[in-house]
């Protein structure tokens, strides 16, 4: 299993073919107290960098953009009554949704976790 | 992901640092730019300020906000031709919310205003205004009051907010006396550590609070004698917008702007029965039949049903046709889901009415509710 990071704060972490995305524990910090995950449907295939969910805070609304193309197999069902899983475990049990990759290559820009590390450092 | 948008001002020339804005930092805020200034947007976390003010005390700082002083023999009715509000009727040591309005009726502010004139003395008026409307405020006051009213911007003074139901007794420990003097919407002024400090019972989270009025080099050790206190923290600016959206009162320059006045925005309150009689203040023909007559729309509370928040700028739809906005919306954490404010067209704004929010492509349930949504808890001292 290895875990990627992009630039847009989203991890994802891929065994074989299939990916598990959430978003990281610094932007659940940014956003604040969330109250709502808006989740894409399973089954659904979507595009890299399309905007397939939306973490709603108290303040402000925020999009997840998918970091890689593929079906989308399974969304977090905990999130449902639980999205504040988000705040608390962002990077383990407030994951997102799963996808079947439709192509691994796009994997290939991402950072690991110390090279996402600095690059929050540098913001 | 996408950064998430906080509603931040025009700013010309940078945001400036507030007096207390090293005291934030080490407080543990996140500072973000808004009318003009960094602010604390929050410090703990929005829910856990907001449920902190509704159980015990807040102290928000809101030095960004414009503190006046207007003075001089006819200030009262100088500004009664500016604001609708019976501005001669205000005595001594009371306050009154009032609107600036422009000639069409259209609101330029919503304001405070405070009747500290001294016995004795020239009637003297203290004034508080939006942060980023301000320099418009100051401005508009100075083209409009005569050349015999002095207007001075009180800009080396800081403003605090102490609001909660545990804020008097936290005022009692660090200004001992002054919140028996006071019922809601009354004002005085005491000597701490050797400086005037103004205060007024009142606020804008529908909690009992105070305002506090210290010049700028005594607002950190003010803050620090308040947060000493076991009821008081600092809350940031987010919890004050959760904390105002429920208690129903509007934020200008997304509930309220220029092309609204003050009968659709259902502030007809703020428009005095003498003034009702006998008019003369901007737009009164034209405020006086919209009151007589109706208007064509009206603000509104909703409720959201779901989980999912309505923002500013939101369609609302009775079956396909749209008839209102969201002007604010938010989840609200003392009522435990979404609520929202906005214009509906008349015939929609009746409380019950259920409406449609368009949010994202969604279509998401509403309901007209009677606002506030929680209710205030102003402290009103028993008649003698």
């Amino acid at each position: 299993m290895t875990i990627y990071y992009t630039e847009e704060h989203e991890w994802i972490s891929v065994e074989g073919t299939t990916g598990t995305v959430g978003i990281t524990d610094h932007a659940q910090e940014q956003l604040g107290d969330i109250t709502f995950v808006e989740l894409p449907d399973a089954g659904s295939t979507v595009k890299k960098g399309d905007s397939v969910s939306v973490v709603d805070s108290v303040k402000a609304a925020s999009d997840v953009y998918t970091p890689v193309s593929g079906e989308v197999t399974e969304v977090n069902p905990k999130l449902e009554d639980e999205p504040e899983l988000v705040n608390s475990s962002a990077e383990t049990d407030g994951w997102l949704f799963k996808i079947a990759l439709s192509d691994a290559s796009e994997l290939e820009s991402f950072m690991d976790e110390a090279a996402y590390k600095e690059f929050v450092e540098s913001l | 992901m996408s950064e998430p948008v906080i509603e931040e001002e025009a700013i010309d020339e940078g945001p400036h640092k507030l007096p207390l804005d090293a005291w934030h930092r080490a407080a543990g805020a996140r500072m973000v730019p808004f009318a003009g200034y960094e602010m604390p947007i929050q410090y703990e976390g929005i829910i856990v300020e907001h449920e902190w003010t509704r159980t015990n005390a807040g102290l928000f700082d809101v030095s960004h906000m414009g503190q006046l002083i207007v003075s001089g023999e006819g200030t009262a009715e100088a500004l009664e031709a500016l604001l609708p509000g019976d501005i001669s009727a205000l005595k001594p040591g009371r306050i009154r919310y009032s609107l600036l309005l422009n000639d069409d009726g259209g609101i330029l502010d919503d304001l405070m205003v405070t009747n500290v004139t001294v016995e004795g003395e020239e009637p003297t008026y203290y004034i508080v205004v939006n942060g980023a409307v301000k320099w418009d405020d100051i401005g508009h006051l100075r083209e409009f009051l005569p050349d015999a009213i002095t207007l001075t911007h009180l800009d080396d003074r800081a403003l605090l907010a102490l609001q909660g139901p545990k804020a008097a007794e936290a005022l009692e420990q660090v200004l001992p006396g002054v919140a028996e003097q006071l019922s809601f919407m009354q004002a005085t002024s005491t000597s701490w550590n050797g400086v005037e400090i103004g205060i007024g019972r009142s606020g804008y989270t529908g909690e009992d609070g105070f305002e506090l009025s210290v010049p700028e080099e005594s607002v950190e050790a003010l803050a620090e004698a308040l947060c000493a206190l076991d009821q008081v923290k600092p809350i940031g600016l987010g919890a004050r917008d959760s904390l105002r959206l429920e208690a129903g009162l509007p934020l200008y320059g997304h509930d309220l702007d220029e092309k609204t006045d003050p009968v659709t925005a259902d502030l007809g309150f703020a428009i005095s029965k003498r003034r009702r009689e006998e008019g003369g203040f901007p737009g009164a023909e034209k405020i006086l039949a919209l009151r007589e007559h109706g208007p064509s729309a009206k603000r509104v509370g909703m409720l959201i049903t779901g989980r999912m928040a309505v923002r500013e700028g939101a369609p609302i739809f009775a079956g396909n046709a749209q008839v209102g906005t969201v002007t604010s919306g938010g989840f609200a954490p003392s009522v435990g889901q979404p609520i929202a404010m906005g214009y509906v067209e008349a015939g929609h704004a009746l409380s019950g009415t259920k409406l449609i929010v368009e949010m994202r492509g969604k279509q998401i349930e509403a309901t007209v509710t009677d606002m506030p949504f929680v209710p205030h808890r102003y402290y009103r001292k028993p008649k003698a």
